[in-house]
C-alpha cells in the first residue's frame, strides 16, 4: 500500500510538472483510520497528499462532470468502469481524462468495520497481504481482509481497471468462479408476497436524504426529476408508495449503466438494501440484451438501441 | 375492502394506446360496434416509446388496479423505431415490477394494429378478466391521493 501511495504521488508529480493535467482527484487521509478522503490538487504540492489504502472506497467518477479542464483521476477497477460510462455518454473527452488506474483487492466496508469493532474505538491500522490489524487502546486485532469487504467487492469481475493510461502496481488475478447473482437468484425463488414484504420493510426504513442519489455517479443531471416540482413527477410525502416509487425509478435509471460500484449502498445512512434493485436490472440486462456496462466506450447503450428480435415474450 | 362492496366491484384499468396504431384499433372496435368490457380508461400518447414507466407507477398509486399500454406492432411504428425502444424498456421494468412483487398481470403491454378491432376488444377482455382475478390493487396504492 506504501508502495502505491509512493508511485501515485509520483506519477501525480510527474503529469503536473508535463502539464498534462489542470487538476489530480484522489485520495488523501481522512481524519479517521480507513477513511480515506476525495482529494483535489491543482499543483505537484497538493498532490503530495495523495495516498493509497484500503480506505479508498468512494467511487470519484462521481465528481469528473462537475469539473472543467484536463482531468487526471485516480481510478480503481468499479471507478474506471463508470469513466467508461462518462465517456460513453459524452459527460467528459477522453482527450481531457489522464486515468491511473490502481488495481483494487476491495475496500473495506465501514458499516461491517464499526459492527466488528463494536464500542472499541480504532486508532490505527497496518495492512498486510489479505490481512487487517486493527489497533486502538488496549486492543490489538488481525482480521481478514475478506470480512470487511462488501457484497459487491466479494464477487467483483474487474478489479483491474478497464481503462487506464497509467497503471500503479501490478494486475490482480479476477475473480472468475463467483456468482454475483447468487442473492438475486435466491431472491427470485420467493413468492410475491414474500418479494413485496421485503420491498416494503426496506424501503420503510428510506429518510428520502437522497444521499444515494448524491453519491451516484450516473446521477450528474443539473436538475434531477425527483427535485422538480413544476411538474412535480414525484410524490414528496412521506408516505411509503412515494419512497417506493421513488426508488424503484432511481434504480431503473441506472439500467445498464449501473457497475455494481456500491456507492449509493455506502452513502446510505438507513441501511436500505438498494443493492437489491439495481443488481436484479443488471441480471436481466445481461440476460436480455447481452450488455455489460462500462466496458467498452463504443457499444451503444441497452435502452439507446435495439434489435428487431429483441425478446418480447411478455408482450401480448 | 368491506363485505358486500366485494361484488360490486369492477377493475379500474388504465390503458396508455399509441395515437397511431392502439387508439385507432379502439376507434375502429367503437364505429364496428364490438362489445368489450368498459372497464378501461384511456389515455392517448403519441407513441408507446413516450410511456415512461414512471407513468405506470403513478397509475398504481392513483388507484388503478392494472395498467394496460399498447402500441404499434414492431416494424409498423409511425416513429419507425419508438415501439422498439419501448419493448426494450419495459422488458426490463416488468422484471422489476415482478422482482418487488407486484403480481403478474397487474401490468400487460401489447401489440395491436389500427386495424385490429376484434384483437382490442379480446386484448381488454383478458386484462379485465386477469385483473378481476387479482382482486383490487393494494400494493404501491397511495392512501392519500393528491
Amino acid at each position: 500500500m506504501e508502495n502505491l501511495s509512493k508511485a501515485i504521488k509520483e506519477a501525480a508529480r510527474k503529469l503536473f510538472a508535463e502539464g498534462k493535467v489542470d487538476l489530480i482527484i484522489g485520495f488523501e487521509e481522512g481524519s479517521l483510520p480507513l477513511r480515506a478522503t476525495p482529494c483535489f490538487a491543482r499543483n505537484a504540492q497538493e498532490a503530495e497528499k495523495l495516498i493509497w489504502n484500503s480506505g479508498c472506497n468512494n467511487n470519484l467518477a462521481v465528481y469528473v462532470p462537475q469539473k472543467k479542464g484536463r482531468i487526471g483521476i485516480v481510478a480503481k477497477g468499479c471507478d474506471s468502469r463508470s469513466l467508461v460510462g462518462h465517456l460513453k455518454e459524452k459527460q467528459i473527452e477522453r482527450e481531457n481524462l489522464v486515468i491511473i488506474g490502481v488495481p483494487c483487492q476491495g475496500m473495506v466496508d465501514r458499516k461491517l468495520l464499526e459492527k466488528k469493532l463494536g464500542n472499541k474505538e480504532l486508532l490505527s491500522i497496518e495492512e498486510r497481504p489479505e490481512e487487517i490489524v486493527l489497533k486502538g487502546d488496549g486492543f490489538e486485532e488481525t482480521v481478514k481482509k475478506i470480512e470487511l469487504l462488501p457484497d459487491n467487492c466479494k464477487t467483483c469481475k474487474h478489479k483491474t481497471p478497464v481503462i487506464y493510461d497509467i497503471l500503479i502496481g501490478e494486475k490482480v488475478e479476477e475473480e472468475k468462479e463467483a456468482d454475483e447473482f447468487e442473492k438475486i437468484k435466491e431472491f427470485e425463488a420467493k413468492t410475491s408476497d414474500e418479494r413485496w414484504d421485503y420491498f416494503s420493510d426496506e424501503i420503510k426504513k428510506c429518510i428520502r436524504c437522497y444521499a444515494c442519489r448524491n453519491a451516484c455517479p450516473l446521477c450528474y443531471c443539473k436538475e434531477c426529476c425527483v427535485d422538480s416540482s413544476q411538474p412535480q413527477w414525484f410524490g414528496k410525502s412521506i408516505e411509503l408508495s412515494d419512497s417506493q416509487v421513488f426508488h424503484l425509478m432511481r434504480a431503473f435509471h441506472t439500467t445498464g449503466r449501473c457497475v455494481d460500484c456500491g456507492a449509493c449502498v455506502r452513502a446510505c445512512p438507513m441501511e436500505v438494501d438498494l443493492r437489491f434493485l439495481n443488481k436484479k436490472i443488471e441480471k436481466e440486462v445481461r440476460g436480455l440484451f447481452s450488455f455489460e456496462a462500462g466496458i467498452n466506450p463504443d457499444e451503444p447503450p441497452p435502452l439507446a438501441t435495439f434489435k428487431p428480435d429483441d425478446p418480447e415474450e411478455f408482450i401480448k | 375492502m368491506e363485505e358486500g362492496k366485494e361484488s360490486s366491484w369492477e377493475p379500474k384499468i388504465v390503458t396508455f394506446l399509441c395515437n397511431w396504431c392502439s387508439y385507432a384499433g379502439a376507434d375502429l372496435a367503437g364505429v364496428s360496434r364490438i362489445q368489450y368490457p368498459p372497464n378501461t380508461r384511456t389515455i392517448r400518447v403519441p407513441c408507446s416509446g413516450r410511456v415512461n414507466p414512471l407513468y405506470i407507477l403513478r397509475a398504481l398509486q392513483n388507484g388503478a388496479d392494472g395498467v394496460l399500454v399498447s402500441g404499434c406492432h414492431p416494424g409498423d411504428c409511425h416513429y419507425l423505431s419508438g415501439n422498439f425502444s419501448a419493448r426494450r424498456k419495459f422488458a426490463i421494468f416488468s422484471q422489476l415490477l415482478e422482482h418487488i412483487g407486484i403480481e403478474k398481470g397487474r401490468v400487460q403491454f401489447s401489440w395491436v394494429s389500427a386495424a385490429e378491432a376484434n384483437r382490442f376488444a379480446e386484448v381488454i377482455s383478458e386484462v379485465t378478466e386477469d385483473v378481476r382475478k387479482l382482486g383490487p390493487a393494494k400494493r404501491m396504492v397511495k392512501k392519500r391521493v393528491e
